[in-house]
């Protein structure tokens, strides 16, 4: 059940694998398999430091025009490193990728020219008001003095800012502070464009996500390109026409929501055992662990003949199971199954707590998701640091 | 120097400029450094500590020289007063601790996220680095400013000629320059803003192994070798000979040597350093 069904995109023939067998399932690409793609990269590569560490490890990307393409994976993954380098920000060690029909080493201007980038830090000046911001951004893009005003005007009505354009960006809240920098990724590029949002609502809270979301749909109605990435499951899941999960610097799968959630047989089978010694003898075998319930998720085609044999291979003697309850697969559990480094969960350690070390995972490890803890530590980014 | 903050304006007859269509032409580094130097006197003008600390500093520092040490040090008979001799090396030394903050402010843009998104609208780091070498400059001559007023009302009396006067400020706006651009060079090398300012260290300092506050011949052997041959001391030298009309051959060239000097070195250094930072 770990082995991806198709062992994903990095075939020779790269983009017609992935195209071919999905072009009547992305609806929102107009253009589908013909047309160029907004964005293709093709193996890239990317160490970083001394002793090298590999962030990307063969990475190929096919992104149709207009679509809303989602990166998911847990830190560490290569998310933000691919986004820098399709962004024109690093060069790929090897590999090659275009953005809106332009190389991104040999055509870097005009790849800039074309595309919005927001990142995980927000890039705008906190002592400058945020309209000040937009008219410095445009500006710097060779508009006049006049063009900028109202160019900035314009977006601060549209992100829903103009009753804060005059205050200093450090007043302004996380999400208002997501929206200007989205704002002024959009000052000097031409609609619709190529939008690289790079985890654009980690730290926010659910109203201000939800905000940001409603943002993004809006691009993808203006017919934008949106990559975005993230570490949050249900926003991959509402946003995005397709989804491509990484983990450790390769694509491990790439679909709509609903072809990868099939990857994992459909559903879930949750056990809720007896026993803690029950507990501990199945765990390995699934892909979600909730050890303070003695509950187990296992994955399963959901059939009434697989169930039954499932529930008799665990617990011949009837004593382990206390009740059991059938789900259809979200994709926190394509996420583990398909991410997972060994067959989920060994020695008692759920699969849920590996990501943050840093307390005793089997007492307290009630984190549902296992990648969105420790952004601060994230060594993707060794830029910053 | 402070003639980059004057802004190249298009002319406004011109049909580009549609809200939102990309501009018909890529703007140049000259309009990048225009609007980075703009920003970054915005930036330091919010700054309001700082602000006083640069422009407070120097002045408390020279009052401290004159009536705390003055009367102590002896200058020789050429000087009347204590004020007649240290005003150049105050106004060195308020370049260099003015110059320092340019290392602070670029290693909190380094910090953020804001150069990702300069490099995303094409702007090179050469831009980025005027700008703060540009509003540093600024920020220095209004220093130097309230630094030469106060020495008036305290009885420093130059005599310069108008050669004279025009030599000293192109002697001391290519040392802040040349400083600023140093600094700038530090807070790329610097991983925290905090630790950019502590390197900075060293550039506040070179000014007091110098001629600046006593006579180098007071100084023990090895000191005095370093400071009659450091960079700061042919400025200082020319300075107060320029400003008090004393004859002093080449000197001024010197200083201006050194200060091309170092900023040809600080402009490779930061180059190179932008680059890696930005890899």
């Amino acid at each position: 059940m770990t082995e991806p069904i198709r062992p994903n995109g990095y075939a020779p023939a790269a983009p017609s694998t992935t195209t071919t067998g999905t072009a009547t399932a992305a609806p929102s690409t107009t253009t589908a398999a013909t047309g160029p793609a907004a964005i293709e990269a093709h193996g890239l590569t990317k160490s970083y430091g001394k002793p090298a560490v590999r962030v990307l490890d063969g990475l190929d990307l096919r992104v149709e025009r207009g679509a809303v393409f989602s990166l998911l994976g847990p830190n560490g993954a290569g998310k933000t490193t691919t986004v820098r380098i399709l962004a024109t920000l690093t060069e790929a060690d090897s590999g090659t990728a275009r953005v809106a029909g332009h190389d991104v080493v040999a055509e870097r201007g005009a790849v800039r020219r074309s595309i919005s980038l927001t990142g995980q830090f927000a890039a705008v000046d906190e002592t400058q008001t945020g309209e000040e911001n937009l008219r410095m951004m445009a500006r710097l893009t060779g508009q006049s003095r006049s063009a900028a005003r109202s160019r900035a005007a314009q977006l601060l009505e549209r992100f829903d800012l103009t009753a804060a354009a005059r205050r200093p960006v450090r007043t302004y809240s996380g999400g208002m502070r997501r929206r200007l920098d989205l704002a002024a990724g959009l000052v000097g590029s031409p609609e619709p464009g190529v939008f690289f949002l790079d985890e654009p609502t980690t730290g926010l809270d659910p109203r201000s996500r939800q905000e940001l979301w409603e943002v993004v749909r809006e691009l993808a109605a203006r017919g934008a390109t949106v990559l975005l990435t993230t570490q949050y499951l249900e926003e991959a899941d509402r946003l995005a026409d397709r989804i491509a999960l990484l983990n450790q610097g390769r694509i491990a799968a790439e679909g709509t929501a609903a072809e990868l959630k099939s990857r994992v047989g459909g559903h879930r089978l949750d056990l809720v055992l007896t026993s803690h010694d029950a507990y501990l003898r199945l765990a390995s075998l699934a892909v979600h662990h909730s050890p303070e319930t003695l509950t187990l998720g296992l994955p399963t085609d959901g059939s009434a003949a697989q169930v039954r044999a499932l529930l008799d291979g665990l617990d011949p003697d009837g004593r382990d199971v206390e009740r059991f309850s059938l789900h259809s697969a979200t994709l926190d559990d394509v996420f583990l199954t398909l991410t997972s480094p060994a067959p989920a969960g060994t020695a008692g350690e759920p699969a849920a707590g590996r990501a943050p070390a840093a307390r005793p995972a089997p007492a307290t490890g009630t984190a549902p998701r296992p990648a969105t803890e420790d952004a601060s530590t994230n060594p993707e980014a060794p830029t910053h640091v | 120097m402070s003639d980059t903050a004057v802004q190249p304006r298009r002319a406004p007859a011109r049909p580009t400029g549609t809200v939102s269509g990309p501009p018909g032409r890529a703007p140049g580094p000259l309009t990048h450094t225009a609007v980075m130097t703009a920003r970054a006197l915005r930036l330091s003008s919010r700054n309001i500590d700082a602000l006083i600390t640069s422009l407070a500093l120097p002045i408390m520092l020279m009052l401290i020289f004159v009536y705390f040490f003055g009367g102590a040090i002896d200058t020789g008979s050429e000087y009347d007063t204590y004020v007649m001799y240290v005003v150049p090396g105050v106004l060195l030394l308020s370049a260099g601790f003015g110059a320092a903050t340019t290392a602070t402010a670029v290693s909190e843009d380094m910090k953020g996220g804001i150069i990702d998104r300069f490099r995303s609208l094409d702007v090179g780091g050469t831009p980025v680095l005027a700008g703060h070498v540009a509003a540093s400059t600024v920020r220095n001559l209004c220093a130097t400013a309230l630094v030469f007023g106060v020495a008036l009302l305290i009885g420093f009396r130059p005599a310069a000629t108008w050669s004279g006067w025009l030599l000293a400020a192109v002697v001391l706006i290519a040392y802040i320059v040349a400083l600023s651009w140093l600094s700038a060079a530090i807070g790329l090398l610097a991983r925290t803003p905090e630790a950019a300012s502590g390197f900075t260290f060293f550039m506040s300092f070179l000014p007091y192994p110098s001629s600046a506050f006593v006579r180098t011949e007071s100084m023990p052997d090895w000191l005095h070798g370093f400071a009659d041959h450091q960079p700061i001391t042919p400025a200082i030298e020319s300075l107060r000979g320029l400003l008090l009309g004393q004859e002093m051959g080449g000197t001024p060239w010197i200083a201006l040597a050194w200060a091309a000097g170092m900023l040809t070195v600080a402009i490779a250094a930061s180059g190179t350093l932008f680059r890696i930072r930005t890899r």
